[in-house]
């Protein structure tokens, strides 16, 4: 089991309409979900002023459903990183009025909101809605290296090799949880590794 | 278990490290020199957010006023206008530059005085009512991480600390930190031990000195269990208005310790009753039992009298 939760340790929430000039949405996954449940709350032409940002991941499902929305633009991509640069201009060419949305697995909000937080955003000021994995991006305070989709407790930093604590401190700059050896003290000590983070 | 043990710092008595307001002692070469290591080793134990560059000015002027302040014979600072000149006669430092002009010295303002001052530093921006972790020097510290703490908020960054946000403890120190005024710091003392006269115990290198812990027996106590205070200021900076918080360390083995008979005592008691969870997060554990059988010898259940002086 993972430790109780923590203050550093994010808390999502529930999409909803935002007042404001444009609505920016970055979903991966069943975040798709979430946009859908807004949708059904929206004011009647929300989505003429809307961009989605999409990453379906490797089942490709809920394009379909993204696309009836008649966003202003919709864009699929497939992984956060192709997405990126598009992510980053679009913040750089915003204007005030620009609400924003992000909906999905831990990585993809953390990583969205990294990126937006860089371009002056309050975190504060963000909607965010967790769905689907609860796979965690980590940090190694060790060697620094991020491993991506941790589902485990312990878990092995695919930079250095070295056995994690994957804790709930979590830094919104770095958009990661923070990995600790979890047997520095005794490296022959080994826990046994459970599959907690689905 | 926990106070919020926070009193104006204050100048006390000669000889002790309260003689003046930010220590130099003894081991200032040796701890410059340690960090220049630990900063080649890894230099994101220095770090300040883009907006912090004016609060590391500010604290440059408070360390190079009070290093000079106490110690004459080891600093000079000397000003006219924005020109200064800072003399570190034991570093071997004399250098001329404008103050407010970061081309003009070989670091940041920050970086450039906090090589050669004893004791980590944390520069807290405060806005929104909070306070945040924006700018810092942390080459000496227990188990926590500047590079991933950086940019957070009070709240945030004590997130790991157990029982003690249930007690309202940091919701009250906040309010006491955001109060502070220029001119008027405060203090207070926290503790943890250490394995080994070691400064830098930082989670980057955990995997290197949490072995040691493995490594007391009944017979070492003596030598290599050491009680680590950490003495804690909080100073208002003028133009930024921020906040300072150096945290100097200091490290005393056990054999030292038990020469003051009221030390072994209460150190003993303190041990023995601290919550498990208090054990835990200082990373006592392995060696608790060990150290409470040492201790246990020296303590003749007479009562310790008030205050942390010897008797």
């Amino acid at each position: 089991m993972a430790a109780k939760s923590i203050i550093s340790r994010p808390v999502y929430g529930t999409l909803s309409p935002q007042p404001g000039k444009h609505h920016l949405f970055v979903a991966d996954a069943e975040g798709a979900l979430a946009i859908s449940d807004l949708a059904a709350k929206a004011p009647a032409g929300f989505f003429a002023d809307a961009h989605i940002i999409f990453i379906p991941g490797n089942d490709g499902k809920h394009v379909a459903a993204l696309e009836a929305l008649k966003p202003a633009q919709f864009y699929q991509g497939p992984t956060f990183a192709s997405a990126l640069p598009r992510l980053k201009q679009t913040l750089a060419n915003a204007h005030m009025g620009l609400r924003l949305y992000l909906a999905g697995t831990e990585g993809l909000i953390g990583q969205a909101m990294q990126v937006a937080l860089e371009a002056g955003i309050d975190h504060t000021a963000i909607q965010t809605e967790h769905r689907g994995s609860l796979a965690r991006r980590i940090q190694c305070v060790h060697c620094k290296g991020i491993t991506e989709n941790v589902t485990t407790q312990p878990a092995t930093c695919s930079h250095c090799g070295l056995l994690l604590l994957v804790r709930d401190h979590y830094s919104r700059r770095l958009a990661a949880f923070q990995g600790v050896c979890i047997n520095a003290e005794d490296r022959s000590e080994i826990p046994p590794t459970e599959e907690i983070f689905r | 278990m926990y106070a919020v043990n926070i009193e104006p710092h204050v100048v006390g008595p000669k000889g002790s490290v309260l003689e003046n307001l930010i220590d130099v002692d003894e081991h200032y070469v040796a701890e410059m020199q340690d960090r220049a290591l630990v900063l080649a080793e890894d230099p994101l134990r220095c770090q300040s957010l883009p907006h912090m560059t004016l609060a590391g000015w500010d604290l440059l002027e408070l360390l190079m006023e009070q290093q000079a302040l106490g110690y004459p014979e080891h600093f000079t600072l000397t000003r006219d206008g924005d020109k200064w000149r800072w003399i570190n006669r034991p570093l071997g430092i004399d250098d001329s530059f404008t103050f407010g002009d970061v081309s003009t010295l070989p670091y940041g303002p920050m970086e450039y005085i906090t090589r050669q001052s004893q004791g980590d530093f944390c520069i807290l921006d405060q806005r929104d009512g909070n306070l945040w972790m924006d700018a810092g020097m942390v080459t000496t510290q227990a188990d926590w991480s500047l590079d991933f703490d950086i940019g957070m908020n009070f709240f945030e960054w004590h997130a790991p600390v157990p029982l003690a946000h249930e007690k309202g403890i940091f919701t009250r120190a906040l309010k006491f930190l955001t109060n502070i005024q220029q001119g008027k710091p405060a203090r207070r003392l926290n503790w943890t031990m250490t394995i080994n006269p070691r400064l830098d115990t930082s989670p980057e290198n955990y995997h290197k000195w949490g072995p040691d812990r493995a490594t007391v027996t009944p017979e070492n106590v003596g030598d290599k269990v050491h009680l680590r205070v950490e003495l804690q200021s909080f100073w208002r900076l003028p133009r930024s208005n921020g906040i300072v918080f150096p945290i100097r360390c200091y490290l005393i083995k056990m054999d030292e310790l038990v020469t003051q008979p009221k030390w072994a005592r209460r150190l003993h008691r303190v041990i023995r009753d601290l919550p498990e969870e208090l054990a835990d997060y200082k990373g006592l554990t392995r060696y608790r039992a060990t150290l409470v059988e040492w201790l246990s010898k020296l303590d003749d259940g007479s009562p310790t009298s008030a205050g942390f002086g010897p008797d």
